[in-house]
């Protein structure tokens, strides 16, 4: 059936349809663009930390401790040990914190109690890191009373204590949003079963969201690895190798920070390749943990 | 009707258990142990203010399949989750009047709910299987809630409630795969294995079949038929054809256009509901009028 009225509507959607692909186009030329000035940053530090970063890599830099500031040579194994202790003792503490807080909101803090805490917790990740250091230096640092045998003195201890403030929050904010992800129906399943509300989180949520809490784990680690501000007046920084952690202690992002702004050229070099290291470091327990727990992921439907 | 075996598949209304045992069928019923029966007495449910589902008393039958009927929001699924106390998990959500299931009110002061869902088993509308556990572990995992631990206990017990689920022939092999690997009409089978596994004196699905395809809801069907022979089986459903084919009593529930909650309008054997309705309102749903 074709009359008048009824081509003048076929021109009208071809004259709609050309406009629409036009507008498709232009939308996804904006979008590419935009990707493209995300990604290049990205890959010219990628560039750049290898090109400058792996001339300074050598056997000597894992193994040996600094020399005398002026003397070519040595190594930054204090601070790579320093970084491993005070991050894995950071884990350590605000772990444990962050996920039972993270528990705690999906599961019993759809309240009003529930939004404050909440809120508390957005209002903690957006303070500054250095803010946390001050925070930790005065409370343990700068601490005289001699409550703890790590208060009134510079240790691993403070720093890691730094760290974990600045965890926290990530991981706890993280840890509800994949717990919330868990569908009603795999609890209710559970509670049909007459599994009480404990046993449900503990054996069903919980290992149904592991996959992705593991993840925010993960963010949460290279956000505290690569932290130079929360440790600066808290662990200080030591010239010798230590374990000690009721003592200053080295690490990673501090002495990138000494040798970066220091005078000598052999110093930019090992800044350069600590830097390498760092995000190496990341991007293969990041791989590794993906690995183990990545399969699962990809179970969840 | 005079034949002897019903067969759940045909589209015939299968006498209750007691006619079928009169007519000399192989069905067992009431051994020495009395039949435990669920009665509501005025039951009303509610999500915050709203009332949802109102003044409910009906008795079910131990050991047949009774079916809740009805038209969407009639309120037939809130029903069924106030029997194994289900309902309370929505925010807001309360019940009014009792339950008596074996001469105990579930509703009464003292009763962990916990217990109760482990007496009264469910399956859901959608398979719902653990993604994180086996096809082994998701039968076990009431048990293990239940606190056994024993290895050869637990896998007795798994394959013997598979198999009563008609899956063990099926997965016998694959019983280390995950729970979800296996297609939606088998997930669903899985769940009423894990369902029973605890043993259960009543079993309540709430649409069990309407995620599944029609040779998957007939072997549910067929299942359903076959545990009510050791169960109480309570089932919600949309589809007037699987009430008439799978269940002993119907129920036919229906919002009522005053309070838009739901009301119990009639209740009794479903060849009476079926065949020879008192309710016009029944007879109108059954005849496809509305609904």
């Amino acid at each position: 059936m074709t009359s008048p009225g009824n081509s003048a509507i076929l021109q009208q959607t071809a004259a709609l349809y050309r406009r629409r692909r036009l507008v498709d186009r232009l939308m996804t030329g904006v979008m590419v663009v935009a990707v493209i000035v995300a990604v290049v940053p990205l890959f010219f530090i990628l560039f750049y930390l290898l090109k400058e970063g792996i001339p300074g890599l050598s056997l000597d830099l894992f193994t040996q401790e600094p020399n005398r500031p002026g003397k070519e040579g040595g190594g930054v194994h204090n601070a790579l040990v320093g970084s491993g202790i005070m991050v894995g003792l950071a884990l350590l503490i605000g772990v444990p914190i962050a996920v039972g807080t993270g528990i705690f909101l999906s599961e019993y803090g759809q309240n009003r109690a529930g939004s404050f805490i909440r809120f508390f917790i957005e209002v903690m990740a957006g303070i500054p890191s250095i803010t946390i250091g001050l925070f930790v230096y005065s409370l343990i640092v700068a601490n005289q009373s001699g409550l703890l045998p790590v208060m009134g003195h510079f240790t691993a201890f403070a720093g890691a204590l730094a760290l974990a403030i600045l965890l926290v929050p990530i991981v706890a904010r993280i840890t509800e949003e994949m717990l919330l992800l868990v569908p009603r129906s795999l609890r209710e399943a559970s509670y049909a079963l007459g599994a009480p509300r404990w046993r449900t989180v503990l054996r069903i949520v919980l290992p149904t969201a592991l996959p992705g809490i593991i993840t925010g784990i993960m963010l949460g680690l290279s956000r505290i690895a690569g932290e130079a501000a929360a440790l600066l007046f808290t662990a200080l920084g030591n010239q010798f190798f230590s374990t000690d952690i009721n003592a200053p202690m080295d690490s990673i992002p501090r002495r990138i920070y000494v040798y970066a702004l220091g005078p000598y050229d052999y110093w930019h070099e090992q800044a350069w390749a600590m830097s390498l290291i760092l995000v190496a470091t990341i991007l293969i327990i990041s791989l590794v943990v993906r690995a183990l727990f990545g399969s699962r992921v990809t179970v969840r439907s | 009707m005079t034949e002897t075996q019903t067969t759940p598949s045909t589209m015939q209304v299968p006498p209750p258990p007691v006619v079928r045992a009169a007519l000399g069928a192989t069905v067992p019923v009431a051994k020495e142990a009395p039949p435990i029966t669920i009665e509501l007495r005025d039951v009303s449910a509610f999500y915050g203010k709203k009332l949802a589902v109102s003044g409910v008393s009906m008795s079910i039958r131990a050991h047949s399949v009774t079916a809740l009927i009805g038209p969407s929001g009639c309120g037939k699924s809130t029903l069924i989750r106030t029997i194994n106390r289900m309902h309370e998990f929505a925010p807001g959500a309360r019940v009014e009047g009792s339950i008596i299931v074996d001469g105990v009110n579930i509703y009464g002061p003292g009763i962990d709910p916990a217990r109760v869902r482990q007496r009264i088993g469910m399956v859901f509308q959608k398979p719902n299987p653990f993604p994180t556990m086996s096809i082994a572990d998701n039968v076990a995992a009431g048990l293990r809630f239940m606190g056994i631990r024993s290895k050869s206990e637990l896998r007795d017990r798994v394959e013997s409630a598979l198999k009563r689920a008609a899956l063990w022939d099926e997965v016998k092999n694959d019983l280390k795969k995950p729970g979800i690997a296996i297609s939606g009409g088998q997930q669903q089978r899985l769940c009423i294995a894990r369902a029973i596994a605890v043993e259960p004196d009543i079993v309540l699905m709430d649409e069990p079949c309407s995620a599944l395809d029609p040779i998957a809801t007939l072997k549910i069907e067929d299942l359903m038929r076959e545990l009510a022979r050791d169960y109480t089986i309570v089932t919600v459903t949309h589809n007037m054809q699987q009430a008439a084919r799978v269940s002993d009593q119907t129920a036919f529930m229906l919002m009522d256009p005053g309070d838009l909650a739901g009301h119990l309008v009639e209740y009794g054997p479903t060849s009476d509901i079926f065949t020879n309705p008192k309710d016009s309102r029944t007879e109108d749903y059954i005849s496809g009028r509305f609904g």
